[in-house]
């Protein structure tokens, strides 16, 4: 079985699409809702992982 | 009056078991909302938890198996566990074929164990959808 080896950042954006999208199904009810959801949950997604980035950017210095 | 009365009552479907629908959604994700006739939603929520597994697979993240001590201990190994049942078949399917990747350092195999986690998460969601498809609280 081949390995996937794949950056921190690649990585965890893969994971916030994967799990936004199941949560922009289960959240709302409607095609046009469910994206503006699955939308919204990945921009919160990126916005976290920006953000706690710097954090432990400036933690760690 | 009456008739109009009795007109809505039976317009109304009654509630569906929601037993057999969460069974088969935890067993192999997706299906219960193929029984529900929602395909569409089911074979996203289905492409979603069995893509994740995979990749968490790929990255030979870790199984967790319950294990107690203090009560973080307790609740990673044991939350990890009862998440990566979740997968229901596709857990049994990775065990049955005798995948048992170590618990290694490194970020990758990290990601891998979260992916793994994350995926039976996402199938629990999916059982609390159905479950709510079938109870009729949810359309």
């Amino acid at each position: 079985m081949p390995k996937m080896a794949l950056s921190h950042f690649e990585m965890a954006i893969l994971f916030s699409l994967l799990t936004s999208v199941a949560l922009g199904i289960t959240g709302k009810t409607g095609r046009q809702e469910q994206i503006r959801y699955a939308a919204y949950c990945f921009g919160s997604f990126v916005l976290a992982l920006f953000g706690l980035g710097w954090l432990m950017y400036f933690g760690h210095r | 009056m009456t008739t109009e009365v009795k007109k809505d009552i039976t317009a109304v479907e009654p509630a569906q078991s929601w037993f057999v629908p969460v069974l088969l959604t935890w067993v192999a994700p997706g299906l219960g909302y193929f029984l529900l006739k929602s395909p569409e939603r089911g074979a996203a929520m289905a492409a979603m938890s069995i893509v994740m597994f995979l990749l968490g697979l790929l990255m030979r993240g870790a199984f967790f198996e319950p294990q107690t001590g203090d009560l973080l201990t307790t609740v990673i190994y044991c939350g990890g566990w009862v998440a990566n049942l979740a997968n229901g078949c596709l857990y049994f399917l990775a065990k049955a074929f005798g995948y048992n990747s170590p618990d290694v350092a490194g970020h990758v195999v990290d990601y891998g164990t979260k992916f793994l986690v994350g995926s039976g998460l996402i199938n629990i969601l999916a059982m609390v959808d159905v479950f709510e498809i079938a109870t009729r609280k949810k359309s």
